[in-house]
């Protein structure tokens, strides 16, 4: 049994052809099932990408997503071209690129020659309603992965950054890029500090 | 032709302010293709909203198929989305480089690793946004979300049952469905 985050990972594939084509489905396949928001295709790539696939790690993962929020535009975006450029490169960033917009352009494109069919339609409303838990219990699950090694580690500070920005994202309702880009200059000062520091002693 | 430049623009402009998500970029959007240029009405984008929450894939782009392709078909819709898209690929094509190059030099390492709590109370966050959605959109309270949810959340943390995410996705569609024919 794997307890933690995931760490172990397989070696980086190859940069074939065959590759570019299964980062294209891969990223195709998680972009049609994101609803309800960036952080849905985050799960799924989690799972696909970390757990099933191996090509990345759950720390990288995160370094992914830090750095896809510190940006502007859409987090699917921009974590699948984190991700095709760490695993091949620009046109593995292309390719991935091209396989998160493709799902979302097609299915506008259509739904926006007929739209008034779809909005007000039962059939697709009763879908929704039973795909709405799973997409909640998804992101719940991958949270609880996350998280559990945090509180293996019962170090102070990392769980209370958790919490405080769990306050400041869920209750204050602060923009998650200014929480992001405060957090991450917090801790360019607090390195700074350190070296100055350690370079004192030495 | 102007009108697919525009097109272009106004979205490029929407991808490169939009900071934060998607519900960050839907003002810029509203007031680009509603107020400014007149592409789409309030209705006709209180309806796309609805229709972004509906379908899968960012909300941006979303937007951007639909403003363009009611405005200039396929071309407008592609040239939107390419709009859209551009800034960040950009920013983050400069981001991936870096972080490739120096990522395993301490001081990137030690603060990516101090900022990973937050990105985990991030997706937290969302998970309990999304769960609110999930159990008060139709009825309150919502019981059969709730056990949806619950016997999700048990399959997905199953070892002996290896159902995916997009399996259960697909099975939560047909219960939704079932569910919706016998009540």
């Amino acid at each position: 049994m794997k307890k933690g985050l995931v760490r172990e990972k397989k070696e980086k594939p190859q940069r074939t052809v065959r590759f570019h084509l299964q980062l294209f489905w891969t990223t195709f396949s998680l972009s049609l099932f994101t609803f309800g928001g960036g952080f849905v295709i985050i799960s799924l790539m989690r799972k696909k990408m970390v757990v099933k696939l191996g090509w990345i790690d759950d720390e990288q993962m995160l370094d992914f997503v830090t750095i896809a929020q510190s940006s502007p535009g859409p987090i699917a975006v921009n974590g699948s071209l984190m991700v095709g450029y760490h695993l091949a490169g620009l046109s593995g960033a292309l390719v991935a690129v091209l396989g998160t917009v493709l799902p979302p352009m097609i299915i506008l494109g259509f739904v926006s020659l007929g739209y008034e069919a779809v909005a007000g339609n039962p059939w697709i409303g009763a879908a929704f309603h039973g795909m709405r838990a799973v997409v909640a219990a998804i992101v719940m699950q991958v949270t609880w992965a996350l998280f559990r090694p945090l509180l293996e580690k019962r170090e102070v500070l990392p769980l209370a950054l958790f919490g405080v920005s769990l306050v400041l994202l869920f209750v204050l309702k602060v923009n998650i890029m200014v929480v992001m880009v405060a957090m991450i200059l917090f801790f360019v000062v607090q390195s700074l500090v350190g070296l100055k520091r350690g370079g004192k002693d030495q | 032709m102007t009108t697919l430049f525009s097109l272009f623009y106004s979205f490029f402009q929407i991808g490169l302010f939009s900071i934060g998500g998607g519900y960050a970029a839907m003002p810029l959007i509203k007031a680009q293709a509603v107020d400014i240029h007149h592409w789409i009405t309030a209705t006709e984008f209180a309806d796309l909203v609805t229709i972004a929450e509906m379908t899968p894939g960012p909300i941006a782009i979303n937007a951007a198929t639909f403003v363009g392709m009611r405005v200039a078909g396929v071309l407008g819709a592609v040239l939107a989305t390419l709009g859209n898209i551009l800034p960040s690929c950009i920013i983050m094509l400069i981001l991936a480089r870096l972080y490739e190059k120096y990522s395993k030099q301490t001081l990137l390492k030690q603060i990516l690793g101090g900022v990973r709590p937050v990105v985990v109370a991030a997706i937290f966050s969302a998970g309990l946004v999304l769960l609110q959605l999930a159990l008060t959109s139709v009825s309150q309270p919502d019981l059969f979300a709730l056990v949806v949810f619950a016997v999700a959340f048990v399959l997905l943390n199953s070892k002996r049952i290896p159902l995916g995410p997009i399996a259960l996705l697909v099975l939560g569609a047909g219960v939704g469905i079932l569910h919706s024919v016998l009540a």
